[in-house]
């Protein structure tokens, strides 16, 4: 009896030191996710709220179980996720302390958000730096893959160089005479990458257009665009070209749309598909709306198992639509949720990176393709269409709606966008 | 021709906007001293107010019309609240201390009267471009202007004039100006200098309050409007001199055209352009171009 016992307790000692050495641990119940996303301040109402709303949704129905296949395991490789929701307002300082504070203090497991370029792009060599599983979910600027190779960083949809190669690919296709153009948009990263891009491809497949010389970059949440739309209504270019996003966007929409700016001039609007649902009758008819990607209000009428309940799930929750950030946002969460379920709930941030890394994955609105950025930044379709005011329903409508391959509007793997744009945008396939 | 005329517009549009968000500003620290940094939630408070009961009002089908009356009256009731809540409330209790406190305390005051804004109307931004569509375009310089924006103009010149006229041609004007110069000799010569201030913060409350209700038309009104608003108005009493209403003119005017030279001109030094002046303002002129006259005690 005694040898048994010692036999016994000898085995569970042996046991226990091999797991102790191997770094075995026990499979978590729970998980923590941070959801940083704009929650106060212009862009909340357009982007930050719907974004959110789109986190918290996915992780619910994750939770539970009601994801339709084949995401309908129960949990995060079977933990429960809890959200913790932050504010990403006020400026990329004070996001790089919350962020350190998540990771050293908080301890949170996994970091899924952003909607800001500019905070994107000053937390990447934190996250870095810190060694933490980052899901970045909405920001566009492609310097954040391009300018350095990460390892825990991660973005679940195209850059800015998608929308505006194809906002560029779209106005060649559908206004083939026009002779000039111009631009209004943010002057920070996200701006000033968005319309290099859209200028760039335009000089390369309409060399016969001529750009303003005297393109607009109004201050980001500046409010009051007067003077910028009296000078675009001078300038020569019949075209106007914007990557205004949130509070900025409805605004330029509105002081435009009163002074027949979009009735004389074309407005090509990268990120215009948050306003679609919210301004209603006052959008103006007839302006090149896109959705950072295949989502909103391009795609809310695709029929595939996994939109329709993401839309309806929405649209019973929230009351209204999901636009582009609420797909973005769950698009993200869906990821981790991958990255959970095949590197299991107790998994290292390294473990994480390695499960989401180079993978390809059906989100809701469109297939992931993790493969630029070494496997870190994912290549989506994207695409364009026309606004109009459907009377009959009461609701704004996108027309002539176009998608563009991964393959057609972003840079091979290992190309810098700017140089792939610069050389021709060789090796793409339309 | 054409574009000088325009220039000249957006110059003036922007002017006003300016000066009327900003003649508050320099009203209170005139009078009473105080870098009043809640200034920009007075502006956000008058905007929701204004947004919210124009919305209301065309949801209850009432004529678009009202929607002028209801920015005013946006304007006096968020003054008058809020400018009568925090002065007696708070600041009454601080003008003995020292000025960064009351500066510090009104930073505060910001960021509660904000995060108040977002309990009372939510993180939605609120539309109210009724009264912009009622007035329609007109066309000028060979463009196409909103009537709504010119109507800043007008609206910032009565502003300008009410203020020269309440400041030199009254006898409130008179006890104003004598608190301004010298606060114990007003106290000496029997002007109720408590009251005094009550009434001036409330003023500068309310110009505040109609700087947003004004704007409220032409923006989607949403959390966060007072802090743009608040960087400006110190450029711009910065530049004209803290306390001066002619300051506040000329600052605004200054900067407004200037930008919106650089705006048609040269776009790439917009953002500059506003803050280069004050620089050189204060290199030049540290009090500003038309501080008021400090009075040298012996």
């Amino acid at each position: 009896m005694t040898n048994k016992l010692l036999k016994g307790a000898l085995g569970v000692a042996a046991v226990s030191a091999v797991a102790l050495a191997g770094g075995i641990a026990h499979a978590k119940d729970a998980i923590t996710i941070a959801v940083p996303s704009f929650l106060t301040g212009g862009a909340a109402g357009p982007f930050g709220i719907p974004a959110m709303n789109g986190a918290k949704m996915v992780t619910d129905a994750i939770n539970a179980g009601k994801l339709p296949a084949p995401y309908n395991t129960k949990g995060f490789g079977g933990a429960t996720a809890s959200v913790i929701p932050l504010d990403e307002g006020g400026g990329a300082t004070k996001q790089v302390a919350e962020y350190r504070n998540l990771v050293e203090k908080r301890n949170v497991d996994a970091i899924v958000g952003y909607i800001s370029s500019g905070n994107c792009q000053a937390l990447a060599p934190v996250a870095e730096e810190l060694k933490q599983f980052t899901i970045f979910a909405t920001c566009g600027t492609p310097r954040i893959f391009e300018e350095s190779a990460r390892k825990y960083v991660f973005r679940t949809m195209g850059h800015a160089t998608a929308d505006n190669v194809a906002a560029a690919m779209y106005v060649k296709e559908k206004f083939p005479d026009m002779k000039g153009y111009t631009g209004i948009n943010q002057n920070y990263a996200w701006g000033q990458d968005s319309w290099r891009d859209f200028d760039l491809t335009l000089q390369q497949i309409m060399p016969n257009t001529k750009a303003s010389g005297k393109t607009q970059f109004p201050k980001i949440f500046a409010g009051q665009y007067g003077s910028e739309i009296s000078a675009m209504s001078l300038d020569k270019a019949d075209l106007i070209h914007t990557s205004f996003w949130g509070g900025d966007l409805e605004a330029f929409i509105f002081q435009g749309n009163a002074r027949g700016l979009f009735k004389k001039k074309i407005g090509v609007f990268t990120v215009g598909g948050t306003a679609a649902y919210r301004l209603g009758k006052k959008l103006p008819n007839g302006l090149v709306l896109g959705a950072r990607g295949p989502y909103g209000i391009l795609v809310k009428d695709r029929d595939t198992v996994l939109n329709n309940w993401f839309v309806n799930t929405y649209k019973n929750l929230y009351g209204t639509y999901p636009s582009g950030p609420a797909y973005q946002y769950g698009q993200a969460i869906l990821a981790a949720k991958i990255a959970y379920d095949k590197a299991g709930s107790d998994a290292t941030n390294e473990q994480l990176a390695d499960a989401l890394r180079g993978i390809t994955f059906e989100s809701f609105s469109t297939t992931i393709e993790m493969k630029l950025g070494n496997g870190h930044q994912a290549a989506t379709e994207n695409g364009y269409g026309i606004t109009e005011y459907d009377s009959e329903n009461g609701e704004n409508v996108v027309k002539d709606i176009k998608f563009y391959p991964a393959s057609c509007v972003l840079p091979p793997e290992g190309q810098n966008s700017v140089d792939w744009i610069k050389g021709g945008m060789k090796g793409a396939k339309c | 021709m054409e574009a000088a005329l325009t220039i000249l517009l957006d110059g003036l549009q922007f002017s006003s906007y300016l000066f009327i968000v900003s003649a508050g500003l320099t009203i209170i620290f005139g009078v009473m001293k105080i870098l009043n940094v809640a200034h920009g939630s007075f502006y956000a408070w008058g905007a929701y107010t204004a947004a919210f009961f124009i919305g209301k009002f065309s949801d209850m089908g009432l004529p678009d019309a009202l929607g002028f009356l209801l920015i005013v009256a946006a304007a006096i009731v968020v003054g008058v609240i809020l400018g009568f809540i925090i002065e007696q409330g708070i600041l009454k209790h601080m003008y003995e201390r020292d000025e960064v406190l009351i500066v510090l305390a009104t930073f505060g005051l910001f960021l509660v009267l904000e995060d108040i804004i977002l309990i009372a109307f939510g993180t939605d931004p609120y539309f109210a471009y009724q009264p912009m569509a009622l007035l329609g375009p007109v066309e000028l310089g060979g463009i196409t202007r909103d009537v709504y924006g010119l109507t800043l103009i007008g609206v910032a010149a009565v502003v300008a004039v009410g203020c020269w006229w309440l400041l030199n041609k009254t006898k409130w004007g008179t006890l104003l100006k004598a608190v301004i110069f010298d606060r114990e000799m007003g106290i000496s010569m029997g002007i109720n200098v408590p009251l005094v201030y009550t009434l001036t913060f409330i003023g500068g409350a309310i110009l505040g309050g109609l700087g947003g209700a004004y704007i409220a038309p032409t923006i989607s009104v949403a959390p966060g409007l007072g802090t743009e608003v608040i960087v400006l108005s110190f450029a711009v009493v910065v530049v004209g001199g803290m306390g001066s209403i002619v300051g506040a003119a000329i600052g605004s005017l200054i900067i407004g055209l200037l930008r919106a030279i650089a705006v048609h001109e040269l776009p790439q030094v917009e953002l500059f352009v506003v803050f280069a002046v004050m620089a050189v303002v204060l290199v030049f002129r540290p009090e500003g171009l038309f501080a008021p006259a400090k009075p040298r005690k012996i």
